[in-house]
Parts: structure tokens; C-alpha cells; sequence
């Protein structure tokens, strides 16, 4: 019996506190930058592509949700032809992003991705490719990795040495 | 056998083994870089290092390295040590040292022996926080790409080019820590091997270039065990496919056959499957018609009308044998001209008549004398060239032996033997590329190399014909021959079609028999000319030519053509003439030829990658190829095709097939010489644990979003009616039976290296037998069938030059042709005269010959060679655009 009472009694001082039901979509939710939503492709900070299609996120992926192809331009960069997310299977669990080793795939604080046909939620490169860096501002793979790239040569990385002189005999 | 102590557990293992491959063979792991089970131990990266214990007191122990270190008896090691495992996790981290951070761009990822082997000591942050070597990499041609900056210096690629394929091109340069892999210069890698350095370096220095055009993870791909279509070795090889494309060729490892190698036109030979000029679609009088229409068109044209078939040395025992059903015995030719018709019958002739065994490919390896009659291997059979090199490389090593050398102590052994070579006899109508292992070279018309087998023959046997008139030099020469061959155990005779003489066939058929007599163990390799030659001449069927003739004389005929140009087995004019007398004439092929262009009905095949089928090899051995992927709609097996076909005109036996595996039964049980084909893989019904194996890897990824841009609803995966094999992810994880590994991996062992599990002995058969089903088993020992009929030797009449063949193992074979890196390596159409036949009508390289041959003109651009004999001439066989006659036979000079 008392204990019926004291419940009543919290409930209605429930009435008395700060709401956290809000108005949506009057009134939009805050969400943390970690918070997993959306998936985009960022670029580095030289506004290149920074997904080099190394399939790993289509891998870690447990729900098998992402496709893509990559290719190479003229120069040795390598990028994806196609990058395909069907976000009707995506489960949201980030392990894409944990696996990506350039921040390319980023989850982002946005949900609202509804859709009534759900052949629309299929989103491609078009679709994915941000013109910003995402949550991780400053990385540039292509600075660390050891392949020539148009505008990076051999030696020209960070930590590098010069490409060694197959012909020197100095010690 | 040894007993040994590995961490205080006793193991039996096979004595006379290095520690290493004996820990492997046990299914332990140890990393490793520079051994290879084909290349041996140098002790390059010391990553194998074990603790080996004096006795059961000794706690202290010593590092060693396990590659090194033969097995004795007692002996105690320890792999686990906390010593030695610090000691290997420190051997990866310097070699990390100067590692790039290029795992995501790096083609080797996902099966990176050198990520695996990382992984397997633990090694995980890069203390070093110095700068990085890096190097400028070389272009290496259309094959292979270099990224030199991943190399770890352990000396494999240059061991296995150089060492062991016989290159010439592909070195160590520079000093100290900064040794180069490469060319003297940026260029093609000469070697026709040169695929292999994908496969054998461990991480991602050489990798194949095909792939980069496409690329696609290992563990994306979806494979199926295969057989290479490029000639008639038949080695086996693992196809990859994604998104509806055939991505890679690699090494499918059979211990009887190709071992842990491919040649060049078997790994990146296969863009013919993926050609824009592909069929694709059925064609009724060049319009695209649909599969029903097409069908109704073959049944108008089949019903009321004389139908022939024409069966096809590329097309798998499945479609020719239905075929032969579908038109009946009396009505089925076999798609070659006569001489190569001959040539098959009489290849089956010599090994099931005569008393030599055709040797597997792998056993040529352990022959201690061969001798090669007219055959120019590294071009039409590369494989047994390869075979070839080891044989010679590997005789002498009985010497080091005695001295307690054993063969996989690779550095003292080359040391010990230095430049000793086991025999080789070459006797070839051109320089080849052996000719530098050669203990001697007799270069000669086909005639003459073939009196000189016949001259060896009599001397190992009297009762074999005998040679007259043979200058001096031939019989010294025959007499060193004869002479070597008797003094050895396991000597190998190895001949071909390649020169399209059955008398050179003869001889060398004599030369083994004389030996068998003389109680060696001699073994006879004989060569054809496409994958299926040796399957489509155990299959009864008439000639080519008698269809021609047949189809000229009578009217209103139809023909049923499968995989087949016939422009490459006949005259032009004659297959011309043949072509428009035919009323109707239907081809089912994949690739757009001269024949199908002036077919009336085309129907489009599915390639080996599509299809299920069996072919024969040269050895007799028949073996599996599996439907890598579904063909696009439209293609699909010729097989499956002419079985509709069947069914559509009501045809009574093929009524009652309904897949592969119908079709298998009957030919087994119909063809006399074919008895054994439906043993070659298990059947379809076969399930491991209640399930499938699959063809895709677990972590295959994509297939919810691949085709969803279609329709974001997945599709049902296909079933596979043909085979125990799956289109999916799901299935029997374990080992699959050896003759249906879709592909090599084990939990750690992402890398081609996982083979190894795959082996009760490392190096040695697969788990449960290497697979193939050997057909062709020669008589007991008993008398010879020697061949008779010794030709004269050859004098050369003025005015005409005997015409051969050259071949070239790019441009020779008509589907790699098709696949562009290949064709990038194809020569211009020539025609090879001797200086002195150039000299006398005043002709200089790159001047037009104009000449005769078989009623065919040519003219051609000159190219002058001091070796080739004087009175013949050669031309290339089987480029495109330059017609086949049916060689040797005199031309005219105009
Ligand atoms: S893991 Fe990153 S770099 Fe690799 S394919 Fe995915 S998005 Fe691109
Ligand atoms: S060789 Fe192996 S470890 Fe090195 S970058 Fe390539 S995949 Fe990574
Ligand atoms: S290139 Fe490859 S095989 Fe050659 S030494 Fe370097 S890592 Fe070894
Ligand atoms: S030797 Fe012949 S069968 Fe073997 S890989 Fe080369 S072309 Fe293919
Ligand atoms: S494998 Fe033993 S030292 Fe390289």
C-alpha cells in the first residue's frame, strides 16, 4: 500500500521538473559530434578525395552494406569510382569509420534520413562526398604513405629520405 | 624418420628436412619470409629463428635460425621461447623500419604474407622514429607493376627469376642497406615467369598488374577452381570474379602439375573473357534476336536438314561430347585440320600402345637426362620449359648429396654444383631458349631432327630401324646421346605438335621405347596444341576436312560449329566455299572470329570462367574446371546451350540430360578412351557437413549494396546445379577436397603462403591427392611397337624454302590474342630466312618476300637469323590477321 503511494508521489513530482521530450521537428535534437549517424566521405585537407578505396570499411562492414571500386588517376592516386552505401541496411555501428585508415568514412550527427521509398536510400559517391575534413581536421594520407602522387614524389613524405642512388657505392 | 621435441612435445617428422618446413608440414606456425618449398633456405631474413637445446638439462639454449638447421634425431627446440619470440617480433621491426604506410593503397593487402607474418609475432607500433629509405620504382612492362619501397630484401624474387626460372633481367643492385630489385634499366621483364614474382615475393613490391586495372581484394573475389585454356598443359589455377568481371588468374598449387608456378600467358592471358568484342548476345543474320527466337531459328534450321558438327580443340569434353550426341556419331568432326588430326591420334597412339609412361609435368623435374625433340617449349608449353630448367638444375645435386649436402640448403648447394648442368639434348629447327642449359644443340629440318631420334633409338636398340647415310657429326652426335641417356635413371623424351611432324613424334615415341627396354624408367612428354587437343582425340570423331568435302558436294546442309574459327584449321578459300554452300550454319562461341562473322545463327557461349567443363592435358590427365560466376543473360555453357538445342527439337538422348553432371555419366560410360572423367571431382550432391563450398570468402563484402542501384532489393543468389560449390559466403568452412579449392586460405595465413596447410608434407601432394584422373596408361613392358618408316634427309630445292612454324607464347594462341596486356607483346608478322638463303636473293632484314605456300600468298617483311638451316624459312604461327597452313611444307619464292 505504501509503496503504491509513494509511487504516485514521484510521478506527480515528475510534473514539476524540466521537460525532456522536445518539440521535433519544430525544434531540432543536439546531438554529440560522436554521435553515429550519416556516413560521409571527407577530404583531405587539400580538398583531395580522401578515400583511396582500400575496401576496408566494405569489409568490416557487418552487414555487407557498402560497395565500391577503386581506380587510380593519371597520377597514382588512387580513389574510389564508385562508392555505394544502401543505408536501408545500415545498422549505424561505426565499425567502417574504425576501420578506415585515411578518416575518410565518417559517421555524423544526422538521422534524418527518411525515406518512403526505399530504393532512395541507396546513396552513391555523389551523395556521400563532403567538401570538408569531418571530425578529423588535418590528416592527409597521401603526406604519410610511401606511393608517388601527382604533386608528391618518391621521398617527398613526411619522414622520408630522399629515393636512394641505386648507382653510389659510399658506404 | 626423426623424433623431435618441439616445446617439450615430441613429434615424429621425416628426416633429412630443415626445422622449418618440418614445424609447417606439423601444422605449427613459424613466421618466415625467404624460404620458399621450391627455392629452398638461405637464411636472408632470420625471421624463422627457434631455440634448439642441447639436451633435456640444457634451460639456456640457442637461437637459430629453423631454416637452416636440419632435423636430427632427439633433437629439442622450442618455438614458443619468450627469447626466440622477442627475438622474431625485433626481426619484423626492423624490417618495418623502413616499411611505407601503404597497406591501403598497396595491392598486396588482404594477402600480404609480410602483414600476416607481422601479425603472427606481434609486432604492432613502430618504435623507430627516424626517417624512411624510399626508392624510385621501374617500369617492368604490361605484367607486373613495382612499388620497390614495401621490399624487405629477402632475395626471393631474384632467387626464383634468376636461380630458378632462368632470367636474365631482374637483379640486386646498390649496397649495404639500400640493395635495389630490379631491372638494369626500366623495361620489360624478359621472362616469360615473370607473373610469378606476384605470388612469390611476400609483400607488395611485384604485383600483378592486371589486377591494379580492376583491383579487387582477395577476400572479395568470388573463385572457383580452374584449369588455364592457353595450352596443353592444363596447369591449375584459381579465377577470381567481381561485379560480373573475371579480376585474376593466380596459381591453383597441383603437385603433379604446376606446382607453386604459372607461365605468363596463363595468369594475365585471360581478358578474352572480359573483351568488348565478346558475343553476348544471340545473332540471327547479324541482328540481336532474343533466346527464344534463337532457338526457334537453330530448330527451323535443324529439323528436315542434314545437320554436322564440328567440334573444337578449346571446348571442354562436356560440349564437344554433346555435340557429337546432339548430330550423332557419323555427323561429328572434329574441328582441326588433318595434320593436327593426325598428330592427336598418333600422340594417343604412343602412350597407350608403347611401353613409356607420359610423365606428369612435376616428374620432369626429377629426370636425370632429357632430351627434346622439335620442340620449342618456352613458346608453346612453358610450363615444361620451366620443368625442363629444374631437371638440369636439379641432376646435379646427387653429387652434392654425396658430399652431405642436402638440396634445400640452397646457397651451398648452387655453391658446390657452380656451373654443372644436368644433360640436356636439344634438337630444334630454331634457337629456343633452353638451348643455353644445353649440353648440345643440333639445330635441323624436321626430317633431320627426326633421323636423328631414329639413329639414337637404333643405337639403344637394333632391333629399333636404323638411320642410313647420317653425316659424321649426326652420328657422334646420336652416339653422345645415346650413350648419356643409357647411363642415367630417369631419363624423359620430350617432343610435340609444335612442328606438325609425326615423324619427329616417331622418333622420339622410339627413342623412349628403346630406353624402356633397357629397363630406365624413361618417361615421355608429349605436347600438343590447345587445352582440349588431347581430350577432343580421345574422343572418336572424323576429320575436318571429310566435312568440308562432304559439306561441298551436297546442298541444304546445316552446320553446328562449337567454339571454333575455322580459319585457323583450314584453307581460307576452301572455308569459304564452305561457308556459303552450308545452307545454315550455326556457331555457338564467345569470341567474335572470321567464322562467326559469316555465321548465319551465333549463339553466345559462356568462357571456361562461366562454365563447368573438363579437359585433358598433354600428360592424359583429365581435370575440372568449375563456373567461376553466372554469365550475364544471354551467355551461357555451350553445353547447356546445345542441350537446349536437344530439347528443342525433341532430340531422345539429350531429352534426358538436364546438367553437368548427366552429361559427365554418359561420356564416361560411352566414351571408350574417356572412362574415369566422372571421377575427376566429387559429385554434385557432394556436401561437406550437410553444406556447400563456397566460393567466396567470409569476409566477402558488399553483397547488400552491389546491386543496389538496380534494386535495392538483393536478388537470390544462384544456384549451382552443376557442382557442390556455392555463389556465396555461406558453407563448409574447413578444407574443401583438393581437386574443388576455390581458393588458399587458413586463419592467419591470408596469403598465397596457406598452401602450406593445405599439405600433409609441405612442398608435396595436397591433402587428399593431387588432383586430375590420368587417362592414358601405357601398355605393360613388351615388345615396341617401333615405328618405322626412317625419312631421307633433307636437301634443299632451288627456288622453294621448306616452310615451319615459329611459335610465340604471345601471339600464338588464339584466346590469350584477345587479352590486351598480351597482345602489347605480340611480334609483327614475319617471315625468318638463313643469311645465306637472304644473301643469295640479295635480301636484307625488313625487305618483302613474297612467296607461296599450301596455294597461299604471303608477303611478308624479312627478319635474318644464322640458325635457322639453310633451305627453311619460318613463319609465326597463329598471329592475327596472318593466315594457317598446315606446316612444314615447301614454298614457293616468288
Ligand atoms: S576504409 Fe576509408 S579509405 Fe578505405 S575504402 Fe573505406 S572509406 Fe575509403
Ligand atoms: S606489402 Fe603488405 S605490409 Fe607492406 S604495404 Fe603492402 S600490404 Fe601492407
Ligand atoms: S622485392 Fe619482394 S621478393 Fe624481392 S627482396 Fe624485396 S620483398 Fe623480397
Ligand atoms: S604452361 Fe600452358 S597451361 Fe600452364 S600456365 Fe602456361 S599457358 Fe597455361
Ligand atoms: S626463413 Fe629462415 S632465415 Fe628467412
Amino acid at each position: 500500500m505504501f509503496s503504491i503511494v509513494r509511487s504516485l508521489w514521484i510521478t506527480f513530482l515528475h510534473m514539476f521538473h524540466k521537460r525532456e521530450t522536445i518539440q521535433y521537428p519544430e525544434e531540432k535534437v543536439k546531438l554529440t559530434t560522436r554521435w553515429r549517424g550519416r556516413i560521409v566521405l571527407t577530404r583531405d585537407p587539400d580538398m583531395g578525395e580522401r578515400c583511396v578505396g582500400c575496401y576496408l570499411c566494405a569489409a568490416a562492414c557487418p552487414v555487407d552494406c557498402i560497395s565500391l571500386q577503386a581506380t587510380e588517376d593519371e597520377n597514382g592516386r588512387r580513389y574510389p569510382a564508385f562508392f555505394r552505401i544502401n543505408f536501408s541496411r545500415c545498422i549505424f555501428c561505426g565499425y567502417c569509420e574504425e576501420a578506415c585508415p585515411t578518416y575518410a568514412i565518417q559517421l555524423i550527427p544526422d538521422f534524418e534520413m527518411g525515406e518512403y521509398n526505399r530504393q532512395n536510400l541507396v546513396y552513391e559517391k555523389k551523395d556521400l562526398l563532403i567538401d570538408g575534413q569531418g571530425k578529423y581536421a588535418g590528416y592527409n594520407y597521401y603526406k604519410v604513405a610511401g606511393m608517388a602522387i601527382g604533386g608528391k614524389d618518391k621521398g617527398e613524405a613526411e619522414n622520408e629520405n630522399p629515393p636512394v642512388d641505386v648507382k653510389s657505392l659510399m658506404p | 624418420m626423426a623424433t623431435v621435441y618441439i616445446d617439450n612435445k615430441s613429434y615424429e617428422v621425416g628426416a633429412g628436412k630443415n626445422l622449418l618446413e618440418s614445424c609447417l608440414s606439423l601444422g605449427l606456425d613459424l613466421p618466415y619470409f625467404c624460404w620458399h618449398p621450391s627455392l629452398g633456405s638461405v637464411g636472408a631474413c632470420r625471421q624463422c629463428a627457434v631455440k634448439v637445446y642441447k639436451d633435456a638439462d640444457d634451460k639456456k639454449g640457442r637461437l637459430i635460425m629453423s631454416c637452416m638447421e636440419p632435423v636430427a634425431d632427439n633433437q629439442r627446440i622450442s618455438i614458443q621461447d619468450p627469447e626466440a619470440k622477442e627475438f622474431r617480433e625485433h626481426v619484423v621491426e626492423w624490417l618495418m623500419t623502413n616499411h611505407p604506410h601503404d597497406c591501403a593503397v598497396c595491392d598486396e593487402g588482404g594477402a600480404c604474407h609480410l602483414q600476416d607474418m607481422t601479425v603472427m609475432t606481434g609486432h604492432n607500433y613502430r618504435h623507430f622514429q627516424y626517417k624512411k629509405r624510399t626508392y624510385q620504382n621501374q617500369y617492368l612492362g604490361p605484367f607486373i607493376n613495382h612499388e620497390m619501397n614495401r621490399c624487405i630484401q629477402c632475395y626471393r624474387c631474384v632467387r626464383f627469376y634468376k636461380d630458378y626460372a632462368g632470367g636474365k633481367d631482374l637483379d640486386a643492385f646498390a649496397s649495404r642497406n639500400q640493395v635495389y630489385f630490379g631491372r638494369h634499366e626500366e623495361g620489360t621483364l624478359e621472362s616469360e615467369f615473370s607473373g610469378n614474382l606476384a605470388e612469390i615475393c611476400p609483400t607488395g613490391v611485384f604485383t600483378d598488374k592486371t589486377l591494379k586495372e580492376h583491383y579487387t581484394r582477395k577476400w572479395d573475389l568470388t573463385n572457383a577452381p580452374s584449369i588455364c585454356q592457353h595450352c596443353s598443359v592444363g596447369c591449375n589455377t584459381i579465377a577470381g570474379e567481381r561485379y560480373g568481371e573475371l579480376r585474376s588468374i593466380v596459381n591453383r598449387y597441383n603437385g603433379k602439375v604446376n606446382g607453386y608456378f604459372l607461365c605468363d600467358r596463363g595468369r594475365f592471358g585471360y581478358g578474352f573473357v572480359n573483351a568488348e568484342d565478346r558475343i553476348r548476345k544471340p545473332r540471327v543474320r547479324h541482328e540481336t534476336v532474343s533466346r527464344e527466337t534463337v532457338l526457334e531459328e537453330i530448330k527451323r534450321s535443324i529439323l528436315g536438314h542434314n545437320v554436322i558438327g564440328i567440334g573444337s580443340p578449346r571446348a571442354s569434353l562436356q560440349s564437344n561430347f554433346v555435340l557429337k550426341a546432339l548430330v550423332g556419331e557419323d555427323n561429328f568432326y572434329h574441328g582441326v585440320n588433318d595434320n593436327e588430326h593426325n598428330l592427336g591420334d598418333l600422340v594417343v597412339k604412343i602412350l597407350t600402345e608403347g611401353p613409356a609412361r607420359s610423365l606428369p609435368l612435376k616428374e620432369v623435374e626429377n629426370c636425370d637426362a632429357v632430351f627434346i625433340l622439335g620442340e620449342d617449349l618456352t613458346n608453346t608449353a612453358p610450363m615444361v620449359a620451366l620443368a625442363v630448367r629444374q631437371s638440369v638444375r636439379r641432376q646435379p645435386l646427387q653429387h652434392a648429396a654425396k658430399n652431405n649436402i642436402v638440396e634445400w640448403n640452397d646457397a651451398a648447394a648452387r655453391e658446390f654444383i657452380q656451373d654443372e648442368k644436368g644433360p640436356l639434348f636439344m634438337a630444334t629447327v630454331h634457337t629456343t631458349k633452353l638451348d643455353e642449359l644445353a649440353t648440345r644443340v643440333y639445330r635441323a629440318e624436321p626430317d633431320n631432327i627426326a633421323r636423328l631420334g631414329f639413329a639414337v633409338a637404333h643405337l639403344l636398340d637394333p632391333e629399333a630401324p636404323a638411320v642410313d647415310d647420317l653425316s659424321n657429326d649426326e652420328k657422334e652426335q646420336a652416339l653422345q646421346i645415346a650413350n648419356t641417356l643409357q647411363q642415367v635413371q630417369r631419363p624423359v623424351i620430350i617432343s610435340g605438335t609444335g612442328c606438325g611432324s609425326e615423324i619427329i613424334l616417331r622418333a622420339a615415341a622410339n627413342v623412349a621405347w628403346a630406353l624402356q627396354k633397357k629397363n630406365k624408367a624413361a618417361g615421355i612428354v608429349l605436347t600438343l596444341s590447345e587445352s582440349n587437343a588431347m581430350g577432343l582425340a580421345l574422343l572418336n570423331g572424323h576429320r575436318l576436312q571429310s566435312a568440308l568435302d562432304t559439306i561441298l558436294n551436297r546442298r541444304d546442309d546445316t552446320v553446328i560449329i562449337l567454339e571454333n574459327d575455322l580459319y585457323r584449321h583450314g584453307p581460307p578459300s576452301v572455308v569459304d566455299e564452305f561457308m556459303k554452300t552450308c545452307h545454315n550454319v550455326i556457331v555457338v562461341d564467345y569470341l567474335n572470329t572470321p567464322t562467326t562473322q559469316k555465321a548465319s545463327v551465333v549463339v553466345p557461349a559462356g568462357t571456361f570462367a562461366e562454365s563447368d567443363g573438363t579437359v585433358v592435358n598433354n600428360e592424359g590427365r583429365a581435370q575440372r574446371f568449375f563456373q567461376v560466376y553466372e554469365p550475364a543473360q544471354g551467355m551461357q555453357e555451350s553445353w547447356r546451350w546445345l542441350l537446349n538445342i536437344g530439347a528443342a527439337v525433341d532430340h531422345p538422348r539429350l531429352a534426358a540430360w538436364k546438367n553437368f553432371e548427366d552429361v559427365t555419366r554418359a561420356l564416361a560410360a560411352e566414351e571408350v578412351l574417356l572412362r574415369g572423367v566422372e571421377k575427376v571431382t566429387p559429385p554434385s550432391s557432394f556436401r561437406m557437413a550437410g553444406q556447400r563450398i563456397p566460393r567466396e570468402s567470409h569476409r566477402y563484402s558488399g553483397r547488400t549494396s552491389m546491386n543496389a542501384a538496380i534494386n535495392v532489393s538483393e536478388p537470390k543468389p544462384p544456384e549451382d546445379a552443376d557442382s557442390s560449390l556455392s555463389y556465396t559466403m555461406e558453407g563448409y568452412r574447413g578444407q574443401a577436397p583438393s581437386s574443388m579449392i576455390p581458393f588458399f586460405w587458413s586463419p592467419g595465413w591470408n596469403s598465397v603462403q596457406s598452401v602450406n596447410k593445405y599439405q600433409d608434407e609441405v612442398g608435396h601432394a595436397l591433402r587428399d591427392g593431387d588432383p586430375g584422373v590420368r587417362l592414358l596408361e601405357p601398355k605393360e613392358r613388351g615388345a615396341a611397337p617401333y615405328f618405322s618408316g626412317i625419312p631421307e634427309a633433307f636437301h634443299p630445292m632451288k627456288d622453294h624454302l621448306l616452310m615451319v612454324h615459329l611459335h610465340h607464347i604471345y601471339g600464338s594462341e588464339e584466346l590469350s590474342n584477345h587479352s590486351k596486356p598480351v597482345a602489347e607483346r605480340i611480334p609483327q608478322p614475319y617471315v625468318m630466312l638463313n643469311n645465306d638463303d637472304a644473301a643469295e636473293r640479295r635480301l636484307n632484314a625488313g625487305d618483302t618476300l613474297t612467296f607461296e605456300v599450301e596455294g597461299q600468298a604471303f608477303a611478308l617483311p624479312v627478319v635474318i637469323s644464322q640458325y635457322l638451316p639453310k633451305g627453311v624459312a619460318g613463319m609465326p604461327y597463329g598471329l592475327e590477321g596472318l593466315t594457317i597452313v598446315e606446316l612444314p611444307a615447301w614454298s614457293i619464292l616468288k
